[in-house]
Protein backbone atom coordinates (compact mmCIF):
# COMPACT_ATOMS: atom_id res chain seq x y z
CA UNK A 1 0.00 0.00 0.00
CA UNK A 2 2.81 2.34 0.88
CA UNK A 3 4.43 1.96 -2.55
CA UNK A 4 1.24 3.10 -4.25
CA UNK A 5 1.02 5.98 -1.86
CA UNK A 6 4.53 7.22 -2.54
CA UNK A 7 3.99 6.88 -6.30
CA UNK A 8 0.92 9.05 -6.31
CA UNK A 9 2.00 11.51 -3.68
CA UNK A 10 2.40 14.45 -6.03
CA UNK A 11 1.16 15.19 -9.52
CA UNK A 12 4.10 15.52 -11.93
CA UNK A 13 5.07 19.14 -12.31
CA UNK A 14 5.07 20.78 -15.70
CA UNK A 15 8.61 21.07 -17.03
CA UNK A 16 9.82 24.60 -16.53
CA UNK A 17 10.95 25.08 -20.13
CA UNK A 18 7.56 24.19 -21.58
CA UNK A 19 5.78 27.52 -21.39
CA UNK A 20 8.67 29.78 -22.50
CA UNK A 21 9.39 27.37 -25.32
CA UNK A 22 5.75 27.49 -26.41
CA UNK A 23 5.81 31.30 -26.49
CA UNK A 24 9.06 31.18 -28.45
CA UNK A 25 7.66 28.63 -30.93
CA UNK A 26 4.54 30.68 -31.63
CA UNK A 27 6.50 33.93 -32.02
CA UNK A 28 9.02 32.21 -34.27
CA UNK A 29 6.20 30.85 -36.43
CA UNK A 30 4.62 34.29 -36.77
CA UNK A 31 7.97 35.84 -37.68
CA UNK A 32 8.83 33.08 -40.15
CA UNK A 33 5.44 33.37 -41.84
CA UNK A 34 5.77 37.16 -42.02
CA UNK A 35 9.25 36.98 -43.54
CA UNK A 36 8.21 34.30 -46.02
CA UNK A 37 5.06 36.11 -47.12
CA UNK A 38 6.74 39.50 -47.42
CA UNK A 39 9.95 38.48 -49.15
CA UNK A 40 8.54 36.10 -51.74
CA UNK A 41 7.51 37.56 -55.08
CA UNK A 42 4.38 36.11 -56.66
CA UNK A 43 5.22 33.01 -58.63
CA UNK A 44 5.17 33.24 -62.44
CA UNK A 45 2.58 30.50 -62.84
CA UNK A 46 0.89 30.28 -59.48
CA UNK A 47 0.89 33.89 -58.31
CA UNK A 48 0.05 34.29 -54.63
CA UNK A 49 -1.16 30.73 -54.52
CA UNK A 50 2.50 29.83 -54.13
CA UNK A 51 2.37 31.09 -50.54
CA UNK A 52 0.61 27.95 -49.35
CA UNK A 53 4.04 26.39 -49.74
CA UNK A 54 5.07 27.86 -46.39
CA UNK A 55 2.44 25.96 -44.46
CA UNK A 56 1.87 22.98 -46.69
CA UNK A 57 5.42 21.71 -47.11
CA UNK A 58 6.37 22.07 -43.41
CA UNK A 59 3.13 20.30 -42.43
CA UNK A 60 3.97 17.51 -44.84
CA UNK A 61 7.42 17.19 -43.29
CA UNK A 62 5.92 16.96 -39.81
CA UNK A 63 3.59 14.24 -41.19
CA UNK A 64 6.74 12.28 -42.00
CA UNK A 65 8.56 13.03 -38.74
CA UNK A 66 5.63 12.07 -36.51
CA UNK A 67 5.33 8.46 -37.77
CA UNK A 68 9.11 8.11 -37.42
CA UNK A 69 8.90 9.28 -33.79
CA UNK A 70 6.04 6.86 -33.15
CA UNK A 71 8.12 4.07 -34.69
CA UNK A 72 11.28 4.78 -32.69
CA UNK A 73 9.35 5.22 -29.44
CA UNK A 74 7.42 1.99 -30.11
CA UNK A 75 10.60 0.00 -30.72
CA UNK A 76 12.13 1.48 -27.56
CA UNK A 77 9.02 0.58 -25.59
CA UNK A 78 9.01 -3.07 -26.66
CA UNK A 79 12.72 -3.20 -25.94
CA UNK A 80 12.93 -1.42 -22.58
CA UNK A 81 9.30 -1.47 -21.38
CA UNK A 82 9.35 2.00 -19.91
CA UNK A 83 6.10 3.94 -19.79
CA UNK A 84 7.76 7.12 -21.03
CA UNK A 85 8.32 5.65 -24.48
CA UNK A 86 4.69 4.63 -24.73
CA UNK A 87 3.58 8.12 -23.73
CA UNK A 88 5.93 9.63 -26.29
CA UNK A 89 4.58 7.38 -29.07
CA UNK A 90 1.03 8.31 -28.13
CA UNK A 91 1.84 12.04 -28.00
CA UNK A 92 3.60 11.96 -31.38
CA UNK A 93 0.71 10.05 -32.96
CA UNK A 94 -1.86 12.51 -31.67
CA UNK A 95 0.05 15.56 -32.86
CA UNK A 96 1.07 13.74 -36.05
CA UNK A 97 -2.51 13.04 -37.11
CA UNK A 98 -3.29 16.76 -36.79
CA UNK A 99 -0.42 17.62 -39.13
CA UNK A 100 -1.37 14.81 -41.52
CA UNK A 101 -4.92 16.14 -41.59
CA UNK A 102 -3.66 19.69 -42.16
CA UNK A 103 -1.45 18.49 -45.01
CA UNK A 104 -4.42 16.83 -46.68
CA UNK A 105 -6.63 19.88 -46.35
CA UNK A 106 -3.92 22.25 -47.60
CA UNK A 107 -3.15 19.89 -50.48
CA UNK A 108 -6.80 19.99 -51.49
CA UNK A 109 -6.93 23.78 -51.22
CA UNK A 110 -3.87 24.00 -53.46
CA UNK A 111 -5.07 21.37 -55.93
CA UNK A 112 -8.41 23.07 -56.56
CA UNK A 113 -7.07 26.24 -58.31
CA UNK A 114 -3.99 24.48 -59.72
CA UNK A 115 -5.43 21.30 -61.16
CA UNK A 116 -9.11 22.29 -61.00
CA UNK A 117 -9.99 19.41 -58.67
CA UNK A 118 -10.16 18.97 -54.91
CA UNK A 119 -8.72 15.53 -54.94
CA UNK A 120 -6.30 13.71 -57.18
CA UNK A 121 -4.76 10.27 -56.82
CA UNK A 122 -1.32 11.80 -56.68
CA UNK A 123 1.13 9.40 -54.95
CA UNK A 124 2.06 11.80 -52.17
CA UNK A 125 -1.50 12.91 -51.53
CA UNK A 126 -2.76 9.33 -51.57
CA UNK A 127 0.05 8.15 -49.29
CA UNK A 128 -0.78 10.94 -46.85
CA UNK A 129 -4.43 9.89 -46.84
CA UNK A 130 -3.43 6.29 -46.12
CA UNK A 131 -1.12 7.50 -43.33
CA UNK A 132 -4.09 9.33 -41.84
CA UNK A 133 -6.12 6.11 -41.84
CA UNK A 134 -3.29 4.03 -40.36
CA UNK A 135 -2.73 6.42 -37.47
CA UNK A 136 -6.46 6.89 -36.95
CA UNK A 137 -6.54 3.12 -36.45
CA UNK A 138 -3.61 3.41 -34.05
CA UNK A 139 -5.42 6.01 -31.95
CA UNK A 140 -8.68 4.04 -32.09
CA UNK A 141 -6.87 1.00 -30.71
CA UNK A 142 -5.45 3.12 -27.90
CA UNK A 143 -8.92 4.46 -27.14
CA UNK A 144 -10.48 1.01 -26.93
CA UNK A 145 -7.75 -0.77 -24.94
CA UNK A 146 -8.40 -0.25 -21.23
CA UNK A 147 -5.51 -2.09 -19.67
CA UNK A 148 -2.51 0.21 -19.55
CA UNK A 149 0.17 -2.41 -20.13
CA UNK A 150 -1.81 -4.12 -22.89
CA UNK A 151 -2.50 -0.80 -24.61
CA UNK A 152 1.19 0.09 -24.57
CA UNK A 153 2.34 -3.24 -26.03
CA UNK A 154 -0.38 -3.44 -28.65
CA UNK A 155 -0.10 0.09 -29.87
CA UNK A 156 3.68 -0.29 -30.06
CA UNK A 157 3.21 -3.30 -32.35
CA UNK A 158 0.71 -1.38 -34.48
CA UNK A 159 3.00 1.66 -34.57
CA UNK A 160 5.90 -0.46 -35.82
CA UNK A 161 3.96 -2.31 -38.52
CA UNK A 162 2.29 0.92 -39.62
CA UNK A 163 5.63 2.59 -40.17
CA UNK A 164 7.04 -0.40 -42.06
CA UNK A 165 4.13 0.00 -44.43
CA UNK A 166 4.85 3.63 -45.35
CA UNK A 167 7.51 2.94 -48.04
CA UNK A 168 5.48 0.03 -49.44
CA UNK A 169 2.38 2.20 -49.64
CA UNK A 170 4.27 5.02 -51.33
CA UNK A 171 6.01 2.81 -53.88
CA UNK A 172 2.89 0.88 -54.78
CA UNK A 173 0.74 3.99 -55.13
CA UNK A 174 3.39 5.73 -57.23
CA UNK A 175 3.77 2.75 -59.46
CA UNK A 176 0.03 2.36 -59.77
CA UNK A 177 -0.24 6.00 -60.91
CA UNK A 178 2.69 5.98 -63.34
CA UNK A 179 1.10 3.11 -65.17
CA UNK A 180 -1.97 5.28 -65.57
CA UNK A 181 0.10 8.14 -67.02
CA UNK A 182 -0.34 11.05 -64.71
CA UNK A 183 1.48 14.32 -64.94
CA UNK A 184 4.36 14.87 -62.57
CA UNK A 185 5.25 18.26 -61.15
CA UNK A 186 8.94 19.15 -61.05
CA UNK A 187 10.12 20.48 -57.74
CA UNK A 188 12.32 23.29 -58.87
CA UNK A 189 12.43 26.23 -56.54
CA UNK A 190 13.95 29.70 -56.63
CA UNK A 191 16.29 30.91 -53.89
CA UNK A 192 13.71 33.58 -53.02
CA UNK A 193 11.35 30.95 -51.71
CA UNK A 194 13.96 28.79 -50.08
CA UNK A 195 14.70 31.00 -47.08
CA UNK A 196 11.04 31.34 -46.18
CA UNK A 197 10.54 27.62 -46.48
CA UNK A 198 13.55 26.83 -44.28
CA UNK A 199 12.47 29.24 -41.57
CA UNK A 200 8.99 27.80 -41.58
CA UNK A 201 10.28 24.26 -41.49
CA UNK A 202 11.98 25.11 -38.19
CA UNK A 203 8.94 27.02 -36.96
CA UNK A 204 6.74 23.98 -37.58
CA UNK A 205 9.30 21.72 -35.95
CA UNK A 206 9.25 23.88 -32.80
CA UNK A 207 5.46 23.88 -32.75
CA UNK A 208 5.49 20.12 -33.24
CA UNK A 209 7.92 19.61 -30.34
CA UNK A 210 5.88 21.95 -28.15
CA UNK A 211 2.61 20.14 -28.88
CA UNK A 212 4.18 16.71 -28.35
CA UNK A 213 5.63 17.91 -25.03
CA UNK A 214 2.18 19.09 -23.94
CA UNK A 215 0.51 15.80 -24.86
CA UNK A 216 3.34 13.96 -23.12
CA UNK A 217 2.82 15.98 -19.98
CA UNK A 218 -0.94 15.36 -20.10
CA UNK A 219 -0.31 11.63 -20.43
CA UNK A 220 1.88 11.84 -17.34
CA UNK A 221 -0.85 13.66 -15.41
CA UNK A 222 -3.40 11.06 -16.48
CA UNK A 223 -1.13 8.29 -15.24
CA UNK A 224 -0.69 9.87 -11.86
CA UNK A 225 -4.43 10.48 -11.62
CA UNK A 226 -5.08 6.82 -12.36
CA UNK A 227 -2.63 5.89 -9.66
CA UNK A 228 -4.45 8.13 -7.19
CA UNK A 229 -7.84 6.66 -8.13
CA UNK A 230 -6.41 3.19 -7.76
CA UNK A 231 -5.11 4.07 -4.32
CA UNK A 232 -8.48 5.42 -3.33
CA UNK A 233 -10.16 2.25 -4.50
CA UNK A 234 -7.67 0.14 -2.54
CA UNK A 235 -7.71 2.09 0.68
CA UNK A 236 -11.34 3.13 0.54
CA UNK A 237 -10.34 6.45 2.02
CA UNK A 238 -10.52 9.94 0.66
CA UNK A 239 -7.58 11.02 -1.43
CA UNK A 240 -6.99 14.41 -2.96
CA UNK A 241 -6.96 14.25 -6.76
CA UNK B 1 4.93 -29.89 -34.26
CA UNK B 2 3.26 -27.38 -31.99
CA UNK B 3 2.23 -25.42 -35.05
CA UNK B 4 0.70 -28.53 -36.58
CA UNK B 5 -1.29 -29.22 -33.41
CA UNK B 6 -2.81 -25.74 -33.46
CA UNK B 7 -3.65 -25.91 -37.15
CA UNK B 8 -5.24 -29.30 -36.63
CA UNK B 9 -7.19 -28.13 -33.59
CA UNK B 10 -8.55 -25.01 -35.32
CA UNK B 11 -9.46 -26.77 -38.52
CA UNK B 12 -11.11 -29.66 -36.67
CA UNK B 13 -13.24 -27.25 -34.69
CA UNK B 14 -14.19 -25.57 -37.94
CA UNK B 15 -14.85 -28.82 -39.78
CA UNK B 16 -17.11 -30.15 -37.04
CA UNK B 17 -19.32 -27.09 -36.88
CA UNK B 18 -19.02 -25.80 -40.46
CA UNK B 19 -21.20 -22.93 -39.32
CA UNK B 20 -18.57 -20.30 -39.93
CA UNK B 21 -17.34 -21.52 -43.25
CA UNK B 22 -20.79 -21.94 -44.70
CA UNK B 23 -21.99 -18.53 -43.66
CA UNK B 24 -18.81 -16.71 -44.69
CA UNK B 25 -18.68 -18.45 -48.08
CA UNK B 26 -22.35 -17.69 -48.63
CA UNK B 27 -21.79 -14.05 -47.70
CA UNK B 28 -18.88 -13.90 -50.17
CA UNK B 29 -21.14 -15.19 -52.95
CA UNK B 30 -23.74 -12.63 -51.94
CA UNK B 31 -21.23 -9.75 -52.05
CA UNK B 32 -20.09 -10.88 -55.49
CA UNK B 33 -23.68 -10.79 -56.68
CA UNK B 34 -24.30 -7.39 -55.07
CA UNK B 35 -21.30 -5.93 -56.89
CA UNK B 36 -22.84 -7.19 -60.11
CA UNK B 37 -26.09 -5.37 -59.34
CA UNK B 38 -24.25 -2.21 -58.32
CA UNK B 39 -22.08 -2.10 -61.42
CA UNK B 40 -24.73 -2.95 -63.97
CA UNK B 41 -25.32 -5.82 -66.35
CA UNK B 42 -22.74 -4.91 -69.01
CA UNK B 43 -20.66 -8.11 -69.24
CA UNK B 44 -17.66 -6.46 -70.85
CA UNK B 45 -17.52 -3.74 -68.20
CA UNK B 46 -17.90 -6.32 -65.45
CA UNK B 47 -15.04 -8.37 -66.84
CA UNK B 48 -12.77 -5.32 -66.77
CA UNK B 49 -13.39 -4.69 -63.08
CA UNK B 50 -13.53 -8.35 -62.08
CA UNK B 51 -10.10 -8.23 -60.39
CA UNK B 52 -11.13 -5.40 -58.09
CA UNK B 53 -14.50 -6.93 -57.33
CA UNK B 54 -12.96 -10.29 -56.56
CA UNK B 55 -10.40 -8.90 -54.12
CA UNK B 56 -12.83 -6.61 -52.34
CA UNK B 57 -15.16 -9.58 -51.91
CA UNK B 58 -12.28 -11.62 -50.45
CA UNK B 59 -11.34 -8.81 -48.05
CA UNK B 60 -14.88 -8.01 -46.91
CA UNK B 61 -15.87 -11.61 -46.26
CA UNK B 62 -12.46 -12.85 -45.09
CA UNK B 63 -12.22 -10.19 -42.39
CA UNK B 64 -15.18 -11.82 -40.66
CA UNK B 65 -13.29 -15.05 -40.15
CA UNK B 66 -10.28 -13.73 -38.22
CA UNK B 67 -11.82 -12.67 -34.91
CA UNK B 68 -13.60 -16.01 -34.66
CA UNK B 69 -10.22 -17.72 -34.60
CA UNK B 70 -9.43 -16.12 -31.22
CA UNK B 71 -12.98 -15.81 -29.95
CA UNK B 72 -13.40 -19.53 -29.57
CA UNK B 73 -10.24 -19.56 -27.46
CA UNK B 74 -11.40 -16.67 -25.30
CA UNK B 75 -14.88 -18.04 -24.66
CA UNK B 76 -13.58 -21.03 -22.74
CA UNK B 77 -10.44 -19.42 -21.39
CA UNK B 78 -8.38 -21.81 -23.46
CA UNK B 79 -5.99 -19.09 -24.67
CA UNK B 80 -4.44 -19.03 -21.20
CA UNK B 81 -3.96 -22.78 -21.45
CA UNK B 82 -2.31 -22.41 -24.85
CA UNK B 83 0.03 -19.80 -23.41
CA UNK B 84 0.94 -22.06 -20.50
CA UNK B 85 2.17 -24.84 -22.74
CA UNK B 86 5.95 -24.87 -23.15
CA UNK B 87 7.56 -23.74 -26.36
CA UNK B 88 7.74 -20.73 -28.58
CA UNK B 89 4.63 -18.56 -28.54
CA UNK B 90 5.15 -17.63 -32.13
CA UNK B 91 3.96 -21.11 -33.02
CA UNK B 92 0.49 -20.02 -31.86
CA UNK B 93 0.62 -17.24 -34.42
CA UNK B 94 1.92 -19.49 -37.20
CA UNK B 95 -0.67 -22.15 -36.37
CA UNK B 96 -3.54 -19.68 -36.42
CA UNK B 97 -2.16 -18.12 -39.58
CA UNK B 98 -2.09 -21.44 -41.43
CA UNK B 99 -5.58 -22.35 -40.22
CA UNK B 100 -6.90 -18.96 -41.38
CA UNK B 101 -5.04 -19.33 -44.67
CA UNK B 102 -6.69 -22.68 -45.34
CA UNK B 103 -10.06 -21.18 -44.41
CA UNK B 104 -9.77 -18.19 -46.74
CA UNK B 105 -8.24 -20.21 -49.61
CA UNK B 106 -11.13 -22.69 -49.40
CA UNK B 107 -13.54 -19.77 -49.48
CA UNK B 108 -11.78 -18.50 -52.60
CA UNK B 109 -12.07 -21.96 -54.15
CA UNK B 110 -15.83 -21.53 -53.89
CA UNK B 111 -15.71 -17.90 -54.95
CA UNK B 112 -13.56 -18.12 -58.09
CA UNK B 113 -15.73 -20.50 -60.13
CA UNK B 114 -18.76 -18.45 -59.17
CA UNK B 115 -17.02 -15.24 -60.24
CA UNK B 116 -16.01 -16.92 -63.49
CA UNK B 117 -19.66 -17.67 -64.23
CA UNK B 118 -21.11 -14.35 -63.09
CA UNK B 119 -18.46 -12.12 -64.61
CA UNK B 120 -17.72 -14.24 -67.66
CA UNK B 121 -14.03 -14.77 -66.90
CA UNK B 122 -12.14 -17.52 -68.74
CA UNK B 123 -10.32 -18.79 -65.66
CA UNK B 124 -9.15 -22.13 -67.03
CA UNK B 125 -6.68 -20.48 -69.39
CA UNK B 126 -5.08 -18.44 -66.61
CA UNK B 127 -5.53 -20.72 -63.64
CA UNK B 128 -1.76 -21.05 -62.98
CA UNK B 129 -0.79 -17.36 -62.69
CA UNK B 130 -4.13 -16.59 -61.04
CA UNK B 131 -3.47 -19.19 -58.35
CA UNK B 132 -0.06 -17.66 -57.61
CA UNK B 133 -1.50 -14.16 -57.25
CA UNK B 134 -4.39 -15.42 -55.14
CA UNK B 135 -2.06 -17.32 -52.84
CA UNK B 136 0.42 -14.45 -52.34
CA UNK B 137 -2.33 -11.87 -51.85
CA UNK B 138 -4.21 -14.11 -49.43
CA UNK B 139 -1.02 -14.85 -47.49
CA UNK B 140 -0.40 -11.15 -46.84
CA UNK B 141 -4.07 -10.56 -46.01
CA UNK B 142 -4.21 -13.48 -43.59
CA UNK B 143 -0.87 -12.57 -41.97
CA UNK B 144 -2.05 -9.11 -40.97
CA UNK B 145 -5.59 -10.35 -40.29
CA UNK B 146 -4.34 -12.98 -37.85
CA UNK B 147 -2.03 -10.45 -36.23
CA UNK B 148 -4.53 -7.63 -35.74
CA UNK B 149 -7.36 -9.92 -34.68
CA UNK B 150 -5.15 -11.16 -31.81
CA UNK B 151 -5.68 -7.67 -30.40
CA UNK B 152 -9.07 -6.68 -31.75
CA UNK B 153 -10.82 -9.90 -30.66
CA UNK B 154 -10.07 -9.05 -27.02
CA UNK B 155 -11.58 -5.56 -27.13
CA UNK B 156 -15.12 -4.30 -26.85
CA UNK B 157 -15.51 -2.92 -30.37
CA UNK B 158 -13.91 -5.85 -32.15
CA UNK B 159 -16.27 -5.91 -35.14
CA UNK B 160 -15.39 -2.39 -36.21
CA UNK B 161 -11.87 -2.16 -34.84
CA UNK B 162 -10.42 -5.03 -36.86
CA UNK B 163 -11.29 -3.60 -40.31
CA UNK B 164 -10.34 -0.15 -39.07
CA UNK B 165 -6.83 -1.37 -38.25
CA UNK B 166 -6.51 -3.90 -41.04
CA UNK B 167 -7.83 -2.28 -44.21
CA UNK B 168 -5.56 0.80 -44.33
CA UNK B 169 -2.57 -1.50 -43.95
CA UNK B 170 -3.81 -3.67 -46.82
CA UNK B 171 -4.01 -0.89 -49.41
CA UNK B 172 -0.66 -1.69 -51.12
CA UNK B 173 -1.62 -5.36 -51.14
CA UNK B 174 -5.01 -4.53 -52.62
CA UNK B 175 -3.47 -2.38 -55.36
CA UNK B 176 -0.88 -4.99 -56.29
CA UNK B 177 -3.27 -7.93 -56.16
CA UNK B 178 -5.99 -6.17 -58.15
CA UNK B 179 -3.52 -4.96 -60.78
CA UNK B 180 -1.93 -8.38 -61.16
CA UNK B 181 -5.29 -10.15 -61.26
CA UNK B 182 -6.70 -7.67 -63.74
CA UNK B 183 -3.69 -8.04 -66.03
CA UNK B 184 -3.91 -11.81 -65.88
CA UNK B 185 -7.65 -11.87 -66.53
CA UNK B 186 -7.47 -9.52 -69.49
CA UNK B 187 -4.56 -11.49 -70.91
CA UNK B 188 -2.43 -8.37 -71.28
CA UNK B 189 0.66 -9.69 -69.60
CA UNK B 190 3.50 -8.10 -71.53
CA UNK B 191 4.60 -4.48 -71.59
CA UNK B 192 7.85 -2.73 -72.30
CA UNK B 193 9.66 -1.75 -69.15
CA UNK B 194 11.28 1.55 -70.05
CA UNK B 195 13.81 1.48 -67.21
CA UNK B 196 15.07 -2.02 -67.85
CA UNK B 197 14.78 -1.65 -71.60
CA UNK B 198 13.33 -5.11 -71.82
CA UNK B 199 9.97 -6.71 -72.25
CA UNK B 200 8.71 -8.04 -68.97
CA UNK B 201 5.46 -9.42 -67.73
CA UNK B 202 3.83 -6.49 -65.95
CA UNK B 203 1.84 -8.78 -63.71
CA UNK B 204 5.06 -10.33 -62.46
CA UNK B 205 6.28 -6.96 -61.20
CA UNK B 206 3.06 -6.61 -59.22
CA UNK B 207 3.64 -10.13 -57.95
CA UNK B 208 7.00 -8.89 -56.68
CA UNK B 209 5.21 -6.19 -54.68
CA UNK B 210 3.07 -8.92 -53.13
CA UNK B 211 6.15 -10.97 -52.27
CA UNK B 212 7.82 -7.96 -50.61
CA UNK B 213 4.63 -7.21 -48.67
CA UNK B 214 4.35 -10.82 -47.49
CA UNK B 215 7.98 -11.03 -46.39
CA UNK B 216 7.98 -7.67 -44.57
CA UNK B 217 4.80 -8.36 -42.63
CA UNK B 218 5.43 -12.05 -41.94
CA UNK B 219 8.73 -11.00 -40.36
CA UNK B 220 7.27 -7.96 -38.60
CA UNK B 221 4.25 -9.83 -37.26
CA UNK B 222 6.37 -12.76 -36.06
CA UNK B 223 8.61 -10.35 -34.18
CA UNK B 224 5.76 -8.35 -32.69
CA UNK B 225 3.40 -11.23 -31.86
CA UNK B 226 5.20 -12.24 -28.66
CA UNK B 227 4.57 -8.77 -27.28
CA UNK B 228 0.93 -8.83 -28.32
CA UNK B 229 -0.03 -12.20 -26.91
CA UNK B 230 1.64 -12.07 -23.50
CA UNK B 231 -0.55 -11.39 -20.47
Amino acid sequence: MSTIHSESAAAPARPRWLQPFGVFAVLFLIAAQAIALLTSAPDRDMGHLQKILYVHVPSAWMSMIAPAVVFVASVLYLWKRQAKHDMLASAAAQVGIVFIGLTLIQGSIWARPTWGIWWTWDPRLTTTAILFLIYAGYLALRAFADDEDQRARWSAAVGILGFLNVPIVYMSVRWWRTIHQVQSTPETMDAVYRLGLRLNAFAFLFIFIYLVAIRYHIAKLERSREAVLEERALTGGRVHV
Amino acid sequence: MRVGAIVWKDLTAERRTKANFNSVAFLAALILLLFGFALGPDTQALRNVAGGVLWLTVLFSGVLSFNRSYEQELENGSLEMLLLYPGDRRSIFVGKLIANLVFVLLMEAVLIPLAAVLYDIPIWRVIGPLAIVLFLGTLGFVTLGTFYSAMASRLRAREVLLPLLLFPMLIPLLIAAVQATGLILTGDLMVRDAAAGATVALSSSWVRVLVVFDIVFLTGALFAFEHVIED
